[in-house]
């Protein structure tokens, strides 16, 4: 800083301080010029990376599946499926009731099964276990519960929708 | 510890300089002084040429983000075009930006070539130079056929002909490059090998050398420049000065390249079909239009095998001679051989443009 001090010190002569100034603009232009470059090529490649995650995006906005022929499934059994990108359950119960619950485990997104003789779901990674018909978490590290849809089981196929 | 009168920056850069000996490095790179006079112009090329690698290695690198070599690869390319952001605009660069290289690499070596760069004690930073083109023109060889569209389908068909007219070990070479006795999937997989890995494991450190050697021995002096008294001659610090200069070169660059990418985007054919007829007007990228063009013109007065193997033999001595020429024309005191190396150089560039302008002739 003190040769700075120095340099402004009355008695300097004019044309140096223009110098400076011109300097100065000159730097700022510069890196302005330089941003502007970096901004110009980083932007279209951000996008390029990340055009797959737009594609699954538009994919996820999906409100509702049609599973044709899914009323077949006998009971006391699952039906995976995809819902948008990610996968699904649908379970048919032994009791003769329906549910449809999000496959992706709450704890660290492992794909959880169904299990009908425990009368459970379980996550095989890290030992989670959820209700089979509410999808709440019972024991285990998951903090929240599998996501619920809504199941309408029609002639020829089941409905499954967002809730 | 800060020891009186020195400041932080003094103490790190001796504690980094300490252990990676960076001074030494900074007095070599400060060693080199570029001439200057009125053919210093001719100094850029190989930077430019750098540049455009560098640009080669980065789009290549995105490309290969999505990029699927194999039966999947026009379909991948297909994807990359018409569907990713921008991905258009990354292809068209990597392909504008491989013509360009192709271009001042040329530019290069003729700038090298007349202005007698290749002599006592530059020998190996012609050969190593001479090597670096070859390998590009590899590069873009196979770099052509990866999208797997008509066009790439054919050069490659017609390219890989040119082995088979070497005698006995002819067929065996092309079809070790093919894969089998058609341009298949598998070619294009073992093409993608070559263009993405064994390539640029020869070139990198190729490059690594020829830049080393241009460090170390500094830029030549034309012959019209060494006839000058020592004190009429003018040179420039290579750093930061002539650097700063290439720097500049090198943005002018970017843009030339940013404008034919994005005006004339790089097109992509349809998708190659073993069945369908070549299509009219098909001829190879503008840097194999000579030799093409030269065998094409050697076949009408030599009809059959014989003119292929004639041609075969001619482009070996004519390229052989080329890059044998630091051991004829070897210094400044070579006097008549410099003169006929010069006449050489002359024919060399009249032939290539010439039976280029003629290629370009007769496809349309």
């Amino acid at each position: 800083m003190s040769s700075h001090i120095v340099l402004e010190r009355p008695g300097v002569k004019p044309e140096q301080e223009g110098e400076k100034a011109t300097r100065r603009a000159f730097l700022i232009a510069g890196t302005a010029a330089g941003l502007a470059y970096t901004a110009a090529m980083a932007y279209p490649i951000y996008r390029y990376l990340a055009s797959p995650e737009e594609m699954a995006s538009s994919a996820s906005a999906i409100k509702e599946v049609s599973l044709k022929d899914a009323q077949k499934l006998p009971a006391g059994s699952v039906l995976m499926f995809k819902f948008g990108t990610s996968p699904a359950m649908l379970i048919h119960h032994a009791d003769g009731t329906w549910a449809s619950l999000s496959a992706v485990c709450t704890h660290l997104g492992c794909t959880v099964q169904y299990e009908p003789q425990m009368d459970r779901i379980h996550c095989a990674c890290h030992g989670g276990v959820y209700n089979p018909y509410t999808g709440a978490n019972v024991s285990g590290p998951p903090p929240k519960p599998l996501k619920k849809f809504n199941v309408v089981v029609g002639e020829s196929s089941v409905e499954v929708s967002r809730v | 510890m800060i020891a009186k009168n020195t400041s932080f920056y003094d103490w790190a850069y001796d504690w980094v300089d300490e252990r990676l000996g960076v001074s030494d490095l900074a007095a070599f790179a400060r060693k080199k002084t570029v001439p200057v006079h009125a053919q210093s112009f001719w100094y850029y090329w190989g930077g430019i040429s750098l540049f455009l690698f560098m640009v080669q290695c980065f789009t290549g690198v995105l490309l290969l983000v999505y990029y699927r070599p194999g039966a999947d690869s026009f379909e991948s390319v297909r994807q990359i075009t018409y569907s990713m952001h921008f991905g258009w605009l990354i292809r068209s660069a990597h392909s504008w930006s491989a013509n360009l290289m192709m271009f001042s690499i040329l530019v290069h070596m003729f700038s090298v070539y007349f202005m007698k760069a290749y002599r006592k004690p530059r020998e190996l930073g012609w050969l190593s130079g001479m090597a670096l083109l070859g390998i590009a023109s590899v590069f873009g060889f196979s770099g052509y056929l990866l999208p797997m569209d008509e066009l790439s389908y054919f050069a490659t068909k017609v390219g890989l002909e040119i082995p088979v007219a070497i005698p006995l070990v002819g067929p065996a070479i092309a079809n070790i490059l093919r894969g089998g006795p058609d341009v298949t999937e598998f070619t294009v997989q073992r093409f993608f090998a070559l263009h993405v890995v064994v390539l640029p494991a020869l070139f990198l450190p190729l490059l690594g050398f020829h830049l080393w050697l241009v460090q170390k021995h500094g830029n030549a002096m034309p012959p019209s420049e060494e006839a000058k008294p020592a004190i009429e001659r003018k040179t420039m610090p290579f750093m930061p000065n002539f650097l700063r200069k290439d720097i500049a070169m090198w943005l002018i660059s970017l843009n030339v390249l940013a404008l034919l990418a994005s005006v004339f985007p790089w097109q992509l054919g349809k998708q190659y079909d073993a069945l369908a007829p070549a299509p009219v007007g098909i001829h190879p990228e503008w840097y194999f239009m000579s030799p093409f063009e030269m065998l094409k013109l050697l076949g009408t007065v030599l009809p059959g095998a014989v003119g292929e193997i004639a041609g075969i033999l001619l482009f070996t001595v004519g390229i052989a001679l080329w890059v044998m020429i630091p051991f004829y024309d070897k210094d400044r005191e070579s006097g008549r051989r410099g003169r006929n190396a010069h006449y050489f150089g002359l024919v060399a560039v009249i032939l290539l443009l010439g039976t280029t302008v003629i290629g370009y002739w007769s496809v349309k």
